[in-house]
């Protein structure tokens, strides 16, 4: 099992490099997380998605798909991108300390 | 070292509903991925892009013989031809994709669109078909050749469905 040192703490991470305890997750993680990923810098926005995809977690167990972020979480699909360039249902879900997400939509 | 695939390209060729969703799940699940995706809609593939069609996509219960009817039993492919037969079994289908949270044709198209994947119709079956720029949804950019396509395709997997 793969350990990284972030904010002075030894996190240990799953297969897919994502938190593996969810509760070794704060917002200095989420921004240590963030910069690994490419984003710089964490605006509101951001916060919307990760908070959203965190409710959904802890509810359904599962990390919510692109077309759920899209209808629900209030940003829509063009800002998600450019929010987490490259694959946003991927990189929040990692930012916000949750498994890679298991759907394929 | 295996290089990871940064670029698709695939071709819906086929305009039943079990015919165009794959090709919308791979776009998607690509865009998902951080990977470019590029659609080119071709022959009776076209209708998912029309308009007025996109929203009445059926399933083919004709000639498929790995049909099964409710519970699992295999349907024999004669009842395929049954009147109601492929509404019966599109609307189950789509209800079935709902739940796993496979929007409908246009929203797919949308979601694709915005997430910054091309969409393309093919210019000869478009002239076949006698249709123009404005039978489509808007999410389509342009008609283009099989040879424009190829050039759009550098560097790209081309998968054909």
């Amino acid at each position: 099992m793969e350990t990284v040192e972030l904010v002075g703490r030894k996190l240990e991470l799953d297969a897919d490099g994502h938190l593996k305890n969810l509760n070794d997750w704060d917002k200095e993680v989420a921004k240590e997380f963030a910069r690994l990923e490419g984003v710089q810098e964490l605006t509101s926005r951001h916060w919307i998605v990760i908070d959203y995809m965190r409710n959904v977690y802890k509810e359904k167990g599962d990390a919510p798909s692109i077309r759920k972020l899209t209808k629900e979480s209030g940003v829509d699909t063009k800002e998600l991108y450019a929010l987490f360039p490259k694959g946003p249902a991927k990189k929040a879900a990692k930012i916000a300390g949750l498994p890679k997400p298991k759907g394929c939509i | 070292m295996s290089q990871p695939i940064e670029k698709v390209s695939i071709v819906v060729s086929r305009g039943s509903l079990e015919g165009v969703y794959p090709g919308l799940i791979m776009a998607n699940g690509a865009r998902m991925e951080g990977i470019e995706a590029t659609l080119f809609f071709t022959f009776f593939g076209l209708d998912a892009i029309i308009n007025d069609r996109m929203d009445n996509l059926s399933v083919a219960t004709v000639g498929n013989s790995a049909m099964r009817m409710p519970g699992g039993l295999k349907m024999p492919t004669v009842l395929g031809a049954i009147p109601g037969m492929s509404r019966f079994a599109t609307a189950m289908m789509k209800k079935e994709m709902e739940k796993i949270d496979i929007p409908p044709v246009r929203e797919f198209i949308e979601l694709i669109h915005d997430s910054g994947g091309e969409l393309y119709a093919c210019k000869a079956t478009v002239d076949m078909f006698h249709l123009t720029k404005k039978d489509f949804c808007p999410q389509v950019s342009e008609i283009i050749s099989v040879g424009e396509f190829y050039e759009k395709s550098a560097g790209a997997q081309i998968i054909f469905t």
